[in-house]
């Protein structure tokens, strides 16, 4: 991926992100889905689309994500 | 409060075990409570070492502070809110969501602590293409960028989303940080900056120095 290439996938926006207040009231039931192999992404696509654009709400998927998963 | 025999029935047994514990009598509650707050007290801890991978200004005591702080306030907030739990996940799961959030809002918090002369009006244009990777030695090919996305940002933007993307894209500042300084949330930053990324993309494809085609999503 070049540099405009980048500052393209930046600026690009997914009409079907939900945003974060709608992603992070449902976060703890898009963990559960992952952490058990279920998919997640095909049941709240929204919240994919918003988790995949947006670094603090990433952030705090995965962080959640590992509170659940690791020992 | 007694949870409904309904959510009983749903849940797990260790979810099960949870609310019946934060909810029975004052006795079972304290020892609930002490119980919960040290699991949130551990996430806290975790996540705030994990995150020190992206920010390496969290360290020693004062990271144990801010632990300590997140798993008090998440506390707070569960049981303001255990009412709401609906057994859509287990218990442990919904609670140490709390606490992933309060890190996000302490960790802002501390930003300013630790960079109390940062600005957010700065405006430093020459580092927007290193964060898009253009090379130190491509001179022309920086200039172009700064010439190109700065005159979107003058055309297009409100004054307030312009202070959004040179501080968080320019600056790389927290935008849990830009949050708490403008007294603003997460969610109000974000929708902000979405709209401004939509509008300079649409002037970039217009003057031609993106392509239309591509949303650059994978």
């Amino acid at each position: 991926m070049n540099h405009r290439e980048r500052l393209d996938h930046f600026l690009a926006t997914d009409p079907a992100d939900v945003g974060c207040a709608e992603a992070l009231e449902v976060l703890h039931v898009y963990v559960e889905l992952i952490a058990d192999g279920r998919e997640a992404a095909r049941a709240y696509p929204g919240v994919a689309a918003h988790l995949a654009a947006c670094g603090p709400c990433g952030e705090d998927f995965e962080g959640l994500l590992a509170a659940v998963t690791q020992p | 409060m007694k949870p409904s025999e309904d959510l009983v029935a749903r849940l797990d047994a260790d979810s099960a075990e949870w609310v019946a514990a934060l909810t029975g009598t004052a006795a079972e509650r304290s020892r609930g409570e002490a119980r919960l707050h040290e699991h949130l007290l551990q996430v806290a801890l975790r996540e705030l070492r994990r995150r020190r991978a992206t920010a390496p200004w969290l360290a020693g005591v004062e990271l144990e502070d801010l632990a300590y702080q997140a798993a008090a306030d998440a506390m707070l907030a569960i049981l303001r809110k255990l009412e709401t739990f609906r057994g859509e996940s287990r218990f442990t799961t919904w609670a140490y969501k709390f606490a992933i959030l309060e890190v996000s809002v302490k960790r802002g918090r501390h930003y300013w602590r630790l960079h109390p002369h940062v600005s957010l009006d700065a405006e430093a244009w020459e580092l927007l293409p290193d964060r898009f990777g253009v090379d130190p030695g491509e001179h022309a090919q920086r200039a172009e960028m700064v010439r190109a996305v700065r005159d979107a940002v003058d055309q297009t933007l409100t004054d307030h989303q312009r202070r959004l993307f040179t501080a968080i894209v320019l600056e790389a500042m927290p935008p849990d940080a830009v949050a708490e300084r403008l007294g603003t949330n997460r969610n109000a930053i974000y929708k902000s900056l979405y709209d401004a990324r939509r509008k300079i993309r649409a002037y970039l494809v217009a003057n031609g120095y993106l392509e239309r085609e591509g949303t650059g999503r994978p």
